[in-house]
């Protein structure tokens, strides 16, 4: 088996391991870092659960390759919390009911902050375009879009 | 049905309130505690091999190159499997003649469905597991298979269990009234329809998972499962891999998302138990998104022939239908996958005034994976055969469809009373739900739209549906078919020496907020803020024991279990007060955390809880209170509670490419008592969207030989946001007189009720052209066909 | 799910990155990986080597010389979209919305959707739509091929194994050019059920269809009929037949030749508009 060593730096906090060159990036993030905030529900790129933020973007943590985040700075859902970032979203998820089982949440809350953050409008078509690759089979997405909307409208970040 | 009064309206009731659901802060903070979160010290972790086929001899295993590659510990077969597990028999006796064969977690000697388990590894990591699992060579004879249910029963089909000389498992017949002599009459007219409903699933987003430990010092297993029914589970466990019952431990967290999926025995799941005794080391198991597609139960697979017969005034005179339905090789166990076509029998038609209804069910086996209870069970089927009917008559006749509903749904204050299958029905309001749809829809606007965009060549269509859900069943459900399937709940409630309640109750929590709506009930019969409450679900060594989640129980049983227990608790704690302040109990109250009387607060919970506690030398000898009190719960006078809904779709169909885009969607529910608006709303908004998914999208695709074709979520098309409308959700209350609570459940009226109601609107778009379509999901491809465009 | 075990190269130069596609075994090249990681996770993909090529600064970038703009391979939809260039390629801007989703082209790269050659995918028909050159690399050399001869068939191209895609050359707009596109998928950034891809220039009309057939597809009938005649769209559709349709799980190929209809008439009026 091909191992690498690499560094991960995930929510400030470096990980240095050992890693198989096939573990990907949402495994490494579960498994080594112990963040089990990030989730897994295809592994080929369809749900969005395992969406974490890369050097700052939002991308698919199981169609990455943890050893290609090698130095690279990573934010989960957990270091969002610790930072607050966030946070209106958070709070509105949760007045709005935008989670049932939570299982999607944290995929869903890193492509609704980079909408938000990205300076996207309350346009409910536009929100729903944004989160169109992150699957929720509880809420049926209006909660959902409702909780983006109103942070938008309250106009003073995410 | 008597009980606490006045528990809706003091101070803290916060029953009827859209309190925000405490536990989502752990979700929305990354700190979820879901099965594959838990890493346990020697743990394995198990991949499976499965059958390639759908139908095939095993004629060898050789797991050698297997066992000798990297990380590997053990590889268990079948037949390793037989002496440590029980098989079983997925029949139930009140399902009379139900038949099906013993079942092993891994197939013995035959493989009856593409996905079936074969092999397991159990390795270091999953990955090198996966790596052993492709190096087991199986020996496998692909034998003729019967992939199609209709064609299933034909004399010359490959018969699945010999033994049973047909692939017939299972059929009821149910005739009422004289269904001939109506069809005859020369005043009605007549439509009829050949409907189907395609294989569909579940698709929660985290996939079935589970982690096994066995103590054998203690003999003793601890299952952590993503489930709805933790004691059914430790039966059987217990039952099928010989333990004492209360050696086997089975603990539900947070489970992602489970509609139905969840409550059934899985082989690989038995197997991963089995894998952990025989290894003596803790064993994980997590469904990939393609062994769930391969393996987790589908629903639905329907074929109806069906016919109604109205007279001129829009009366419904006769309903007929035949149903076939496919459930794979074998019967689900415990529940069995006959439940579905009964409830279609027992459905069909039940919002109707109905004399003459004739209704034939025949339950097939074929070479598939396995059918069985998925959200709103039968419920689809049943309301698209009446209501597709319903408005495929009205056409014919030249009726307004409100109008022909409101001829034949049953008065509101026509109950008690029975629907034609003889289904016991009260505190329903059918006329008052449709008359709120159509006001809040604004139907008459839309009507003038809808035609003036036909002229301009634009395809909208209305369709409706008018809907009743078997909601808090009765033991009359499973348990008196000798399933080990609770249909009663149980809720402990502790007053703690710090003045906070921790209450536990039987019933799971999968999202939707049943730990919510139990401190909702706790906090306000009790009376004490709900951040004082503590709930505990999902683990069979600390909650009262019961059935779970399933059927829209969890807030009408286990909410009037929690009502009854809260109330109890009060007694005591009052009847304590009384002592210590030398008062009349039926003075006191508890508001906010204390004991009050008319005035104000006299003393705190907590205070009182410490002296019982801590200082009980203050109290007099023969007062001995307990502090905590169980309730159970069942439903007596009813075999299920009804609800009721009304539902309507506005559809536009681009005739050109097939395509769908759903307007909007309106939903009236009455589940009786709302306990949290905002969750039974959402409910419903999930459920729709879930329904509108079977009607416009999802389908296991097989091939003739029983491949399954689109087992990925990228072919296997689930609604997404961008598709999906916003939905009007309204209520009507009609609280059920079985409970104090008054609570229905509301769970699964969505998706019980959005496919007929879509597929109603596609039809109604459909017909100024000559078209219409009965098969769901109505694609693209189908639609285009059905205009002959394709 | 987990890949098959694989050895991993991070080169950081194209000529590292050659020699690496030139060793021995089943060698792939990572980009964006939105494509052939999926596949490796469901092991239909098992390659021997991965050589990834995000660290290859020259596959990278975007420049613009003589009404050509050259697009590095390893450019990603989203940077892409972000670009100032993109108003030089309007139909590439009014195709970037279908591909997938924002998580999915924040990794995902023009150079691996031109490589992959997924016939329904909409960037190769735009390639093809644009008359687009495409720049390959290997330790024997370089060449380029024009679009219409690197499409060879259901995930086939006219690249060696051993070659890199390194960038793309697409057409800057002229002032008098007008594009059109249109798409029918069953869910927003789902691969389409059919699409096309069209541009009319002063030097002749390109119409290039996506997922109705085992590649990227031009109608060059079509084109010839509406070059002609653009109000001839019925005769320009009925030229169709000249496509070998090749149905999907959406459908069969009659499905496949109806939609083609509607999507061409469809982008035509854009054009006309
Ligand atoms: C959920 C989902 C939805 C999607 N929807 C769409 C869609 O609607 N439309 C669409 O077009 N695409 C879609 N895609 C695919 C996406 O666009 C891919 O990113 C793209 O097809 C491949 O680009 P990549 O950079 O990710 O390539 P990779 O996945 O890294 O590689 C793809 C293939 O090309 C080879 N390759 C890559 N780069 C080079 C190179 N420079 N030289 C030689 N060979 C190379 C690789 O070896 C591999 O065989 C979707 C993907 C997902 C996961
Ligand atoms: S797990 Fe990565 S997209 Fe589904
Ligand atoms: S809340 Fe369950 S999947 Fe979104």
């Amino acid at each position: 088996m091909t191992t690498h060593d690499i560094t991960i730096t995930i929510n400030g906090e470096a990980i240095t391991a050992t890693v198989p060159a096939r573990r990907n990036l949402v495994d490494f993030i579960r498994q080594e870092a112990g963040l089990t905030g990030s989730h897994v529900g295809c592994e080929h790129g369809v749900c969005g659960a395992c969406t974490v933020e890369v050097n700052g973007t939002p991308v698919r943590g199981c169609l990455m390759l943890a050893v290609q985040a090698d130095g690279a700075h990573v934010t989960t859902v957990e270091g969002l919390a610790d930072t607050g970032r966030g946070h209106r979203l958070r709070a509105a998820f949760q007045t709005h009911n935008a989670l049932q089982c939570g299982f999607c949440t944290p995929g869903m809350l890193a492509s609704a902050l980079e909408y938000v953050e990205g300076g996207g409008t309350a346009d409910r078509t536009a929100i729903r375009e944004h989160i169109s690759g992150n699957y929720c089979r509880c809420t049926g997405y209006q909660a959902i879009v409702d909780a983006i909307v109103e942070v938008i409208e309250t106009g003073e970040g995410a | 049905m008597t009980g606490p009064a006045l528990i809706f309206d003091k101070p803290n009731a916060y029953i009827g309130q859209s309190t925000p659901r405490a536990d989502t802060n752990r979700l929305l903070e990354g700190r979820g505690r879901f099965v594959d979160d838990i890493q346990l010290p020697r743990m394995l972790h198990a991949a499976f091999l499965r059958s390639p086929y759908a139908h095939a001899e095993i004629r060898g295993l050789d797991t050698s190159a297997a066992k000798a590659a990297p990380g590997v510990v053990r590889v268990l077969t079948g037949a390793d499997l037989e002496g440590v597990v029980e098989p079983y028999v997925g029949v139930l006796t009140h399902l009379k003649g139900l038949r099906s064969a013993p079942q092993m977690p891994l197939a013995v000697d035959r493989a009856r469905w593409q996905g079936e388990p074969l092999a397991m590894v159990l390795a270091r990591s999953r990955a090198e597991a996966e790596d052993a699992a492709a190096l087991i060579e199986a020996d496998l004879d692909p034998i003729p298979a019967a992939c199609d249910a209709e064609t299933a029963l034909d004399p010359d089909a490959p018969v699945i269990h010999p033994e049973f000389g047909s692939n017939l498992a299972w059929e009821r017949l149910v005739d009422v009234g004289d269904v001939d002599a109506a069809f005859a009459r020369d005043d009605v007219q007549v439509v009829s329809r050949t409907l189907r409903f395609g294989r569909h699933t579940g698709v929660t987003l985290e996939t079935r998972a589970a982690v096994a430990e066995y103590d054998p010092s203690e003999d003793r297993l601890t299952f952590h499962y993503s489930g709805q029914a933790p004691h059914m589970m430790q039966f059987i466990f217990a039952k099928h891999l010989g333990l004492a019952e209360e050696n086997v431990r089975v603990v539900a967290n947070d489970v992602g998302g489970s509609f139905g999926i969840k409550i059934h025995t899985y082989g690989d799941e038995v197997a991963t138990a089995a894998a952990a005794k025989l290894l003596g080391r803790p064993v994980k198991f997590v469904a990939d998104r393609y062994e769930s597609f391969l393996s987790d139960i589908h629903a639905r697979d329907h074929v109806v022939e069906a016919r109604m017969a109205v007279d001129k005034a829009g009366k419904i005179v006769a309903l007929d239908f035949d149903d076939l339905t496919g459930i794979g090789p074998y019967s689900m166990y415990p529940r069995t996958s006959a439940i579905e076509a009964n409830q279609v029998l027992n459905l069909t038609g039940a919002p109707y005034d109905l004399e003459n209804y004739r209704a034939r069910g025949r339950v097939v086996f074929q070479n598939k994976n396995m059918m069985c209870q998925y959200r709103a069970v039968g419920h689809p089927i049943a309301m698209a055969i009446c209501d597709g009917l319903l408005e495929d008559a009205a056409a014919k006749i030249g009726m307004d469809v409100v109008e022909m509903r409101r001829v034949n749904l049953m008065r509101d204050d026509s109950y008690p009373r029975a629907s034609a299958s003889g289904m016991k029905l009260d505190d329903l309001s059918h006329q008052k739900a449709l008359n709120v749809l159509v006001e809040t829809m604004g139907y008459d606007a839309l009507r003038a739209e809808q035609a003036e965009l036909r002229a301009r060549g634009v395809y909208r269509g209305i369709g409706f549906v008018s809907m009743v859900e078997v909601t808090n069943p009765s033991p009359m459900f499973y348990g008196i078919g000798g399933a080990p399937i609770a249909s009663q709940d149980g809720a402990t409630v502790r007053l703690d020496a710090g003045g906070g309640l921790r209450v536990s109750s039987s019933v799971t929590e999968q999202g939707q907020g049943t730990n919510a709506i139990l401190a909702q009930i706790a906090a306000g019969v009790f009376g004490v803020p709900i951040e004082r409450v503590t709930v505990t679900t999902g683990d069979t060594d600390t909650v009262p024991y019961g059935g779970g989640t399933w059927a829209s129980r969890g807030a009408g049983i286990g909410g009037e279990a929690m009502l009854q227990a809260a109330h109890a608790l009060k007694e005591q704690v009052l009847e304590v007060a009384a002592v210590m302040l030398q008062s009349d109990a039926a003075t006191l109250d508890i508001q906010n955390g204390s004991v009050v009387d008319g005035s104000g607060a006299r003393m705190t919970l907590s205070d009182l809880a410490r002296t019982v506690y801590y200082r009980g030398n203050e109290l007099p000898s023969d007062l001995k209170p307990e502090l905590i009190a169980t309730r159970h719960y069942r439903v007596t006078d009813f075999p299920f509670v009804f609800t009721n809904g009304a539902m309507a779709a506005h559809v536009e169909v681009d005739t050109e490419t097939g395509l769908v885009k759903v307007l909007n969607f309106w939903a009236v529910e009455d589940c009786g008592r709302v306990i949290n608006p905002k969750l039974v709303d959402e409910q419903v908004r999930g459920g729709v969207v879930q329904g509108i998914g079977g009607a416009l999208y999802e389908e296991c695709i097989y091939s003739e030989d029983g491949q399954l074709m689109n087992a990925t979520m990228a072919d296997y098309l689930v609604p997404m946001a961008v598709e999906m409308p916003d939905i009007v959700v309204r209520h009507v209350e009609t609280p059920t007189k079985t409970s104090v609570l008054g609570a229905k459940g509301a769970g699964e009226a969505g998706t019980g009720g959005a496919p007929a109601a879509v597929m109603n609107a596609v039809n109604d778009a459909l017909r100024p052209l000559g078209a219409t379509l009965w098969q769901m999901p109505m694609t693209p491809e189908r639609i285009l066909k059905a205009l002959g465009k394709v | 799910m987990k890949p098959a075990d694989f050895r991993y190269a991070r080169p950081a130069t194209l000529d590292e990155a050659l020699t690496l596609m030139a060793g021995e075994g089943e060698i792939a090249a990572l980009a964006g990986g939105q494509s052939l990681m999926p596949m490796m996770n469901f092991r239909i993909a098992q390659p021997e080597v991965l050589v990834d090529l995000n660290a290859v600064a020259d596959l990278a970038g975007v420049t613009e010389m003589d009404g050509t703009v050259r697009i590095g391979a390893m450019t990603r939809y989203s940077d892409l979209a972000r670009h100032d260039v993109l108003a030089r390629l309007p139909l590439v801007a009014r195709a970037l919305p279908h591909v997938a989703h924002p998580s999915i082209r924040n990794r995902g790269t023009l150079g691996g959707s031109l490589a992959l050659a997924d016939p329904a995918a909409e960037l190769p028909a735009v390639a093809l739509a644009l008359g687009a050159k495409v720049h390959l690399a290997s330790t024997h050399g370089t060449r380029s091929v024009a679009a219409d001869d690197f499409f060879q068939g259901l995930y086939e191209t006219d690249r060696a194994e051993d070659e890199l895609v390194t960038a793309i050359d697409l057409p800057a707009a002229t002032a008098q050019e007008t594009y059109g596109f249109h798409e029918v998928a069953r869910r927003h950034g789902d691969y389409a059920m059919a699409g096309v891809a069209l541009t009319r220039r002063d030097d002749g009309l390109r119409i290039a269809f996506f997922s109705v057939s085992d590649r990227p597809v031009r109608a060059k009938a079509a084109e010839t009929v509406l070059r002609d005649d653009p109000t001839k769209l019925d005769l320009a559709i009925e030229a169709l037949d000249e496509i070998d349709f090749t149905g999907d799980l959406n459908g069969g190929p009659d499905m496949k030749r109806h939609l083609a209809g509607v999507v061409l008439r469809r982008a035509w009026a854009e054009v006309l508009a």
